[in-house]
């Protein structure tokens, strides 16, 4: 058995270090823009102070956002849509999904709010730049695409021969994020639930009709849409990486709220029940079971 | 005037000040060690440990209410080998005292894991007959006076360490159950474990939780662990270890004055990872401000 015990605690807590990069702080954020994109679809950019600016962001990671509102004590995990190191600012894109992210669409530019961050593991920059990547994202799983897709332009422009195609999946004509997606993908494609836009169907049914082949697929949205990807790409046999979502407590991998099913055993209780927050949220499609 | 004196002694364990972490909120410390440091706490109880991994229930886990939090975690954890080869060889490094809180199905398995810390740098064990979240074992030894009597009994006779039953709100009378602690051997008792309760999505017509039911914790149980810590302190001789929504060093010392040695913080790391140092740095502030030069003379000053 492979235990993390094996390891000397020295190494490990070496490689949390070096992991989180002391970037896991929570910090006030101060509200730069906040704006509605969609019907219940919010974009948010929350600027750092420069002491607690982080050195790093990767495409897939995410930040806790806590309510506005005394009795909502728990941060609301919220994926990173975009990193602007020259403003400091992170941007968020999220739905409103209930009181808590309703609370949000209250913050004014100026506003201050407390942030958790910078949480989770993200997407391997290096494995991905020089390949052929399809982004797959459906409804609120868009955003992390978006910002994973702007950071592969940025490799493509240092000089990994890097080509990105996204395909985008939402309801109805309310789309949202896909002009920005038209501005750093080489080729964008639309599906939509009811047929108004692009294809009918979801993001599958759109790279079916499409004919779209790639070497490496990354997908964030809802569960069914993810488990049907993880189909895709095993009968393909394309590598695939998968952002979960989760309800979480801690952020940070204490309170063992926001587990995965997965197929080796996980690190900190080896039980096959990995932590999304820590863990993930970027799984490997084989290595979850959904 | 001089810094009052903020140690505080439980069963001959004497802790630099009496704030803890309430088992399953705090991990071993390694995660919030990115935070703060460890060493500014009384101590570390440890999550839940048992002598094999154990998988834990079905996601959603957790669920959010007012002013509190809905938990059915279900004792996910490693087991106590690789529990004593990581996160004891972690927390030896740290200068704070170290409670480790054991679970188990039955009486052996909690022995078992017991005995395998009868060698270890370990200053008090914390047993777990309250959790709400697991089916066989926990809550159950948790319930019934005779049958926590019998298991503070066995329990006692194994341990090397200090032992300090952990006791569920989920009872009629919780002076009872204190008191079969208190003639079992227990060198303390702790409580309040979590309050069973749940939450139904209307919209989806069912529960929020995979389990159905979880555990409130957070501010929203702390009036009804106030009222329990007192009503364990009246009935009992031992030392009480008081949590249940600590938010603030008011919060602490309320627990303290209802009858509490030492307190523990809980879901409140989850909203704020530094509420343990706020709260240590809180009760100082206070006992100074109040002219308290020995925080453990708040010990049950409101009877």
């Amino acid at each position: 058995m492979k235990t993390a015990g094996n390891r000397s605690i020295h190494e490990e807590v070496r490689e949390r270090r070096s992991r989180i990069a002391d970037m896991k702080k929570k910090t006030e954020m101060t509200v730069l823009d906040s704006r509605m994109l969609a019907p219940e679809i919010w974009s948010m950019e929350l600027a750092y102070t420069p002491e607690d600016a982080p050195d790093d962001v990767k495409p897939g990671q995410f930040c806790g956002l806590y309510p506005q509102g005394g009795d909502m004590l728990l941060m609301r995990p919220i994926s990173i849509c975009g990193w602007n190191p020259a403003r400091r600012a992170l941007r968020f894109v999220y739905r409103v999904a209930g009181r808590g992210t309703r609370s949000f669409t209250t913050l004014r530019q100026g506003d201050r709010l407390q942030m958790l961050g910078i949480l989770g593991n993200g997407y391997d920059m290096d494995l991905l730049a020089g390949r052929h990547v399809l982004l797959l994202g459906g409804g609120i799983g868009i955003p992390p695409m978006l910002g994973l897709a702007q950071a592969l332009r940025s490799a493509a422009e240092r000089g990994a021969d890097t080509k990105v195609t996204a395909v985008l999946g939402y309801r109805d004509r309310a789309l949202f994020l896909k002009e920005e997606m038209e501005a750093c993908a080489d080729a964008v494609c639309v599906a939509t639930e009811d047929g108004s836009i692009g294809t009918k169907g979801n993001v599958l049914d759109a790279v079916r009709e499409q004919g779209i082949r790639a070497d490496v697929i990354c997908a964030c949205g809802p569960l069914p849409m993810l488990r049907a990807v993880k189909q895709y790409a095993d009968r393909e046999k394309i590598p695939a990486f998968l952002s979960l979502e989760e309800r979480m407590a801690c952020g940070v991998g204490v309170c063992l709220g926001c587990v995965a099913k997965t197929t080796k055993k996980d690190e900190h209780s080896q039980v096959n029940n990995a932590r999304v927050c820590v863990e993930g949220p970027v799984f490997a499609a084989e290595d979850v079971e959904l | 005037m001089s810094k009052p004196d903020m140690s505080v002694t439980i069963a001959g364990v004497t802790f630099k000040n009496p704030v803890l972490t309430a088992s399953g909120t705090f991990g071993s410390g390694m995660e919030y060690a990115e935070f703060i440091d460890l060493s500014l706490l009384g101590g570390v109880v440890t999550k839940g440990v048992s002598n094999v991994p154990w998988p834990g229930n079905p996601a959603p886990r957790v669920a959010e209410v007012s002013a509190g939090m809905l938990n059915a975690i279900g004792l996910q954890n490693p087991g106590i080998d690789v529990f004593i080869e990581r996160d004891l060889a972690f927390l030896k490094n740290i200068d704070t005292k170290v409670i480790v809180n054991v679970c188990g199905k039955s009486v052996e398995e909690y022995l078992e894991v017991v005995r395998r810390l009868q060698t270890e740098a370990v200053d008090m064990l914390e047993i777990n007959v309250s959790c709400p979240n697991v089916k066989e074992g926990a809550i159950a030894f948790g319930q019934n006076p005779d049958a926590l009597y019998d298991i503070t009994e066995k329990i006692k006779k194994e341990a090397a360490q200090p032992v300090i039953m952990k006791l569920t709100p989920n009872v009629t009378d919780i002076a009872e159950m204190a008191r079969a602690a208190e003639a079992g051997g227990a060198d303390a008792v702790s409580l309040i474990n979590t309050i069973t309760g749940a939450k139904i999505d209307i919209e989806r017509r069912q529960f929020v939780l995979a389990n159905k039911t979880g555990g409130l914790s957070g501010p929203a149980v702390k009036p009804v662990a106030v009222r329990m810590v007192w009503q364990a302190a009246q009935a009992v001789s031992i030392p009480v270890i008081g949590m249940g929504g600590i938010a603030t060093a008011e919060d602490a010392i309320e627990f303290m004055m209802a009858g509490a040695s030492a307190v523990a913080v809980g879901a409140m790391n989850f909203h704020d990872p530094y509420t343990t140092v706020r709260v240590v740095r809180g009760m100082e502030e206070w006992c100074s401000s109040h002219g308290v030069e020995d925080v453990s003379s708040l010990t049950g000053i409101v009877k």
